[in-house]
């Protein structure tokens, strides 16, 4: 079996065992979603309004959960040590367990948006818009993550400071995904111009993800 | 095959731990590795792995496959199993077999010659530490690897698990392997060299400590 294939199954097998996060991500995205409309009171002009920004920030919490784990499990119990022999570039390894966390815990957040946005009175346009946002913007958030999990590493509380790390690092992609779904409600922006900055924004997050996760792990194990 | 070492001198924290330290192995011998707590024995060993670095003097494989780091050649048993505990015996070994790249994955047979085939479908989770043990052994019978390099290979094994891994070592160096161990006690195997680390400069370090 190709070593890149061995990874991605043995993660995904992991994250949805007993323990593992794929769940936790999309129920903790549920309660956020769930919670606003109780803060907000019931104003269906309101919500359908900040709806899709709400819904952004949230998938942005969400995504972070499971990401201090993707690296610290394999450091403790010293797999990483072993992946480390392997013949595969690290780089493409850190790519591989970036590509299961995503389609264990940005998939399920896709899957889950549109059921959610009814609470938000968003319409079919609007729901549509931001499923296509949070396809092309949730990898990115998985793959600048992989930099903040790579060296956090070996902390033992890395939670708190991959948060502090990454969040800033998100924002270009909080305020074009945002600003996507809500050009395609209420204008006056065409849906493209954002949208174009965004899927830029990922697949620069693609490249420089990885090689960076990468660096960082070679320096957190010597 | 031949792996050998001159000059190496390995640092941790800034103190360094040994230092001039040669050694030279050939294809078919073993060398245990000797000396007190701390005396650098996981360090030499990792820095064979390639997972610290190489402070001073050189390490160097002559008739190892050159498309490949010694790294790339070495199985490594350390003091963790590397394994997950809510995957099977059998996922776990699969999946190391696997990304090793091991042309038959038929990890029937390293499993049964450890022991633990009756167990393939339980998870990780409820293995004893010993159990554990030889699961991460089996890894170093699915893949074939010409460098052994094991940290306290012996610690939490049986008596019957050690003679077992005896066996497994003799044939490993039967068929031109190497192995290096660190090791407190005994390993079985007959002709061994030894290579004893003295703490004398980490000793120093300490005296000098108001």
């Amino acid at each position: 079996m190709n070593p890149l294939a061995a990874i991605l199954v043995r993660d995904m097998r992991i994250a949805v065992r007993v323990g593992g996060g794929a769940l936790i991500g999309v129920l903790f995205f549920l309660v956020v979603v769930t919670l606003t409309p109780f803060a907000l009171g019931p104003d269906i002009a309101l919500l359908a309004r900040i709806g899709p920004a709400i819904l952004w920030l949230a998938a942005l919490l969400a995504s972070l959960l499971a990401l201090d784990r993707l690296f610290a499990g394999d450091h403790e119990d010293g797999s990483l040590d072993l992946i480390l022999t392997g013949r595969a570039p690290l780089e493409l390894i850190v790519a591989a367990k970036g590509l299961a966390h995503w389609l264990t815990t940005g998939l399920p957040l896709i899957i889950a948006a549109p059921l959610i946005g009814l609470l938000l009175d968003l319409d079919g346009r609007a729901e549509a818009a931001l499923v296509l946002t949070f396809l092309v913007g949730t990898p990115a958030l998985t793959f600048i993550g992989l930099i903040g999990a790579a060296i956090a590493v070996t902390l033992r509380r890395g939670g708190l400071l991959l948060a502090v790390l990454v969040l800033p690092l998100t924002v270009p992609v909080l305020i074009f995904g945002v600003a996507a779904a809500n050009a395609a409600v209420i204008g006056p922006v065409p849906f493209g111009t954002p949208f174009t900055v965004l899927c830029a924004l990922t697949l620069a997050s693609l490249v420089v993800g990885p090689f960076a996760a990468a660096a960082a792990l070679r320096q957190e194990m010597e | 095959m031949r792996l050998s070492a001159s000059d190496l001198t390995c640092r941790r924290g800034g103190r360094e731990v040994f230092a001039g330290l040669n050694f030279s192995l050939g294809s078919g011998e073993a060398v245990t590795i000797r000396g007190r707590n701390g005396a650098g024995k996981s360090s030499l060993l990792r820095m064979v792995v390639g997972l610290t670095r190489v402070a001073a003097g050189r390490l160097i494989l002559e008739g190892g496959d050159p498309e490949m780091t010694l790294g790339e050649q070495v199985h490594y048993l350390g003091h963790q199993d590397a394994l997950k505990p809510s995957l099977s015996v059998g996922e776990n070994l699969r999946f190391w077999a696997g990304f090793f790249g091991a042309a038959a994955a038929d990890i029937g047979a390293p499993l049964a010659a450890v022991g633990l085939e009756e167990l393939i479908d339980l998870p990780a989770a409820y293995l004893s530490a010993g159990q554990r043990r030889r699961l991460s052994i089996a890894r170093l019978l699915a893949v074939k690897r010409p460098i052994w390099l094991l940290d306290e290979p012996t610690s939490t094994l049986d008596t019957a698990a050690q003679q077992q891994l005896g066996e497994f070592m003799r044939a490993h160096l039967a068929g031109g392997g190497l192995i290096m161990a660190a090791t407190h006690g005994a390993l079985g195997l007959d002709n061994a060299q030894e290579l004893t680390l003295d703490r004398k400069s980490a000793l120093q370090t300490l005296e000098a400590l108001p």
